[in-house]
């Protein structure tokens, strides 16, 4: 492999690297005297540049490739999530430009360029260290971003917290992943997959699977490896949150279906009821189907919208687990569909709640009251978002819930897997309920006395904008990312 | 049918929300925001008649495509719009309800364009779904429906509007997860790769639906949709949805939302799943005879007057349920007929009830409205109410006694027992009328206290129009029955329902 191709595969990383070390020298030498709006204005439209590049760069040069030992993959599936993270990752930063909360301006987007650049590699990665080591990359960088609202108690303690739940999960999966070298004797997921062929569903390899497994659990906050969630949510510094929720998601999710349909086609088992088979499928389904109950249970109570945000991460993970067990490119292509367009609409709502944040000093579902009368867009957005999130067509979101379940029952026999759809479709009507709570509060409840005039950047807009037109598009014309995902083949 | 009358069809869904975003997102005074509403339900209506028309001519069983194009290529879902006799049916109603509501609403002053924009935004996912004859496709316009109701009704509704509006929303939004895990189920067990109701249909007459899947798809797809047909005992939300809803809204949960559910029921759990079908119709036809007695003995000691007829609809829908599970053409066509007609008949109820009364005296309570001398201070709203009444008892004349007369003769064909028990149910039916009637309207309680001053307002000419409009549909029907069922008979025979016949009924 020469350089030239190594460049072409990791072009979008370089270029982010890159990103990273021009956002730092800019603020600490060029911009370093201007005002606080300025430096991050010119951080974030930096940051945003070097996502877009990295993804038109992915988008043009094209074609496929592999570096030794699956160290980096590049196929057309692979370019679509790349795609698809950079996306989120370029809205995630561009809705932060309105942040506040810390003087180190450049450290901040520093670190998000960081914790993006571990996604994309997370999402080529084919090899057990690449893995981990792109794991790590991002989360190291996100623990950082949660706790970087140094005013802020909640803040360290949310960082704290993730930080001593993800170090313990990852110490699991690496346990796991040194199993799985011990068995199989090689790094890269294709050649484990071969060596493991006929060893079936031995206790060692489901005792590594199920290590990998909490690792990744960790990271999409399925339960029972949740807990942190909630908390790191509401006490992190919004855009921070809304990149650990939306960006590490995704690629954390193509990583692992990946993962597991790749390196173990074999030990596969069976989720089904009254068919149960030991292998991946049941443990994925279980996941799947606790985190929708207590994920969708838990959000009832909540009255910070950020921590119902948390909770309804937490059950949308538990429906995106579904399509894992559709063990093909369908299941692959609806685990993806579905990542991408939650997070557009959990990004999106983010933001709202973010600028909400700002001009009403708080997050918590009575801040929403009457908000149409102060800003009627973006009380539309959160419209939008909130029921995409619920699965109200034509949004993307039901179609999303539509195709993971259409792909989880159609990959199990004899429509075994219908119980966890029934799981799903009840606890998706539980949900209805608390994604309706802010909407009453911004459409139903009266405004209260003394709230005025709304300010929001032009940054807040065209994302805003940006994600509610994505939602409405790929809900209306789910062919615009469907063709692309299965076109790309798996 | 002619290119004519399919482009006036398929121009109704675009149409209606076209109104839709144009009120909510164009400034104008209110004044215009009514015209325009009226213009587009206006629209809506005659399109929908004209294409009728065009239609009656020359079809008999046959289904009139109106649009087809491939959506989701992978999934094989096509955005498929097209009608036969039942679906025009409902489309007309629709179109008679949405008009009728406009007019009833003319005194909406709180946030007028959301109030209309949600109107028509509802209204648009109704007509999606009676002209949809693809199965995701009808579930998206299903679903599409849920919100608008939500917000009507939290805003702009009256009493317990929050709670009612949230009950509705859920209990909606759980019978179409039951229909969405049936439709999930239905597809794949048909090969995953085609979601057009004709097809489908054809596959369950070759049997890809086993008889044990039937056995559990067809309740879980019945009662999902039967869930908004008001089916007992999952009737709760309609009573406290009808009564805490604006006039509009009552007239559109009770007049066609309610149909949603019923016309679900029939195209896709009766249409596809003949053996389900056979091995459920007992117990369903139990429950459609618990409502019917159920929702009139109800209705019959209630003490608000919307309350009254929200329950009345309960157990008017419960004939539509009847209907459905007889599975005998008189039968059928009778409970496509209860729907036309209670649409008609439920939407003029509320607009005496919700509009012309509680509008003018602010209550609802029957023990203070009797002391009020309502007949005299409304003369018009008596007139229409007693009108209303005797059509919703099943008077000869109107369109509820041939509709309510079918389902009886079909049930009866079918099963005799349960034809008695929704007799009484009629019996009680014109024991609760009467009594709101001579409550409301014929008393001679005297006033007791300040609060039962009689209204001084006239009847305001918009009213007036929508209730002749309606009270002319229900006469109509009742009088020439055979303009609709020269639509619904031979609609019952077409491709769609062909798996249907080879399975028991009651």
């Amino acid at each position: 492999m020469s350089y030239l191709e190594l460049t072409r595969m990791a072009g979008a990383e370089a270029i982010l690297a890159i990103a990273v070390v021009l956002v730092l020298f800019f603020d600490l030498y060029v911009v370093r005297d201007q005002t606080h709006g300025t430096r991050r204005g010119f951080a974030a439209a930096l940051s945003v540049i070097g996502c877009v590049a990295g993804l038109m760069f992915v988008k043009l040069m094209g074609g496929e490739g592999e570096a030794p030992g699956g160290m980096l993959v590049l196929d057309d599936l692979t370019r679509i999530a790349k795609m698809s993270v950079l996306g989120i990752a370029a809205f995630a930063i561009l809705l932060s430009a309105d942040n506040d909360f810390t003087p180190h301006v450049g450290e901040y987007y520093a670190l998000m360029l960081t914790a993006v650049i571990g996604m994309a590699l997370m999402v080529s990665a084919e090899n057990l260290l690449m893995m981990f080591v792109a794991l790590e990359l991002a989360s190291l960088s996100l623990y950082i971003l949660v706790g970087f609202n140094k005013h802020c108690a909640k803040s360290s303690e949310a960082a704290l917290k993730y930080f001593l739940f993800g170090g313990m999960s990852a110490a699991f999966m690496l346990f796991g992943l040194s199993l799985l070298y011990g068995l199989s004797g090689s790094l890269e997921l294709d050649a484990i997959a071969r060596s493991m062929r006929h060893q079936g569903a031995d206790p060692l390899t489901l005792a590594a699977m199920v290590m990998v497994l909490i690792g990744f659990g960790f990271k999409v906050a399925v339960v029972p490896f949740h807990l942190w969630a909630p908390d790191a949510y509401e006490g992190a510094p919004t855009s921070s949150a809304a990149l650990v929720a939306t960006g590490s998601k995704v690629a954390a999710f193509f990583l692992m279906a990946k993962f597991v349909m790749t390196a173990f086609p074999e030990s596969l088992g069976n989720g089904g009821w009254r068919a149960f088979e030991a292998g991946w499928a049941p443990a994925a389904a279980a996941l799947a189907a606790l985190s929708m109950i207590i994920g969708n249970l838990g959000a009832l109570a909540q009255t910070s919208v950020k921590r119902l945000l948390a909770y309804s991460a937490i059950a949308n993970a538990g429906y995106a687990m579904m399509g894992l067990l559709g063990n093909s490119g369908q299941g692959m292509a609806s685990v993806m569909f579905f990542a991408v367009t939650y997070a557009a609409a959990t990004l999106g709502a983010f933001g709202v709640v973010a600028a909400v944040e700002r001009n009403r000093g708080g997050d918590k579902l009575t801040d929403f009251a009457g908000l149409q009368k102060d800003s009627p867009w973006l009380s539309f957005f959160m419209m939008v978002f909130l029921l995409s999130l619920a699965g109200i067509p034509p949004l993307a979101g039901f179609f999303g819930k539509f195709y993971l379940f259409a792909a989880a029952v159609n990959g199990g026999q004899d429509l075994s897997l219908m119980w966890l759809v029934i799981v799903a479709v009840a606890m998706s009507s539980v949900s209805l309920y608390y994604y309706l709570q802010p909407l009453k509060q911004i459409y139903v409840v009266d405004r209260p006395a003394g709230a005025g005039e709304f300010k929001g950047g032009f940054a807040l807009w065209l994302g805003l904008v940006g994600l509610a037109a994505a939602v409405v598009a790929f809900g209306c014309a789910p062919d615009l990312l469907v063709e692309c995902l299965v076109g790309g083949g798996y | 049918m002619d290119d004519f009358g399919a482009s006036c069809l398929s121009l109704i869904v675009p149409v209606t929300f076209l109104g839709a975003a144009v009120i909510g997102l164009v400034r104008m005074p209110d004044e215009d925001v009514r015209r325009v509403a009226l213009g587009t339900a206006l629209i809506g209506l005659v399109l929908g008649l004209l294409g009728t028309c065009s239609f009656a001519h020359i079809d008999g069983p046959a289904i009139a495509v109106l649009h087809d194009c491939v959506w989701v290529k992978s999934l094989g879902v096509r955005f498929l719009l097209a009608v036969d006799g039942i679906s025009l049916t409902m489309v007309l109603l629709t179109g008679f309800a949405a008009t009728a509501g406009v007019l009833f609403s003319w005194n909406v002053d709180k946030r007028v364009r959301e109030f209309f924009a949600l109107y028509f935004a509802l209204i648009g996912g109704v007509y999606g779904v009676f002209m949809s004859l693809d199965l995701f496709l009808l579930f998206v316009f299903y679903e599409l429906a849920i919100i608008p109701k939500y917000f009507l009704i939290a805003i702009w509704g009256s009493g317990e509007r929050r709670y009612a509006a949230m009950k509705l929303a859920l209990y909606s939004f759980v019978g179409s997860a039951m229909v969405l895990a049936g439709m999930v189920a239905v597809y794949v067990a048909a090969g995953a790769e085609t979601m057009n109701l004709i097809e489908l249909a054809a596959k369950a007459r070759e049997g890809a639906f086993s008889e044990s899947f039937q056995a559990w798809a067809f309740p879980l797809i019945f009662v999902g949709f039967a869930i908004l047909a008001g089916l007992w005992p999952f009737h709760t939300w309609a009573p406290t949805g009808h009564s805490a809803a604006p006039t509009a809204g009552s007239m559109l949960l009770a007049g066609v939302v309610m149909k949603l559910g019923a016309y679900g029921a029939l195209r896709v759990a009766v249409a596809l799943f003949p053996a389900g079908l056979a091995q459920w119709a007992d117990a369903i036809a139990l429950l459609a005879v618990t409502g019917i007695v159920y929702g009139a003995g109800v209705a019959l000691v209630q003490r608000d007057f919307k309350f009254v007829i929200g329950y009345s609809s309960v157990s008017h829908m419960g004939f539509v349920i009847l209907g459905l599970v007889t599975l005998n053409e008189v039968g059928l066509s009778g409970a496509v007929l209860q729907m036309f007609s209670h649409g008609i008949i439920a939407g003029l109820l509320f607009g005496v009830v919700g509009r012309m009364v509680y509008e003018r005296a602010h209550t609802r309570q029957l023990t203070m409205l009797e002391c009020m001398g309502l007949s005299k201070a409304l003369p018009f709203a008596m007139g229409t109410f007693v009108i209303a009444g005797f059509a919703s008892m099943g008077m000869p004349g109107f369109s509820g006694f041939v509709a309510e007369v079918q389902v009886l003769v079909g049930a009866w064909d079918a099963s005799p027992k349960f034809a008695l028990l929704a007799g009484v149910g009629i019996v009680i039916g014109v024991a609760y009328t009467l009594r709101a009637m001579n409550q409301v309207f014929f008393s001679d309680a005297k006033p007791q206290h300040e609060l039962t001053v009689p209204p001084t307002k006239p009847i305001s000419l918009p009213e007036m129009i929508g209730a002749v409009l309606l009270i002319a549909c229900t006469l109509g029907i009742g009088l020439y029955p055979r303009i609709l069922l020269d639509l619904i008979v031979p609609a019952l025979h077409n491709d769609l329902f062909q798996a249907m016949w080879g399975g028991g009924g009651l």
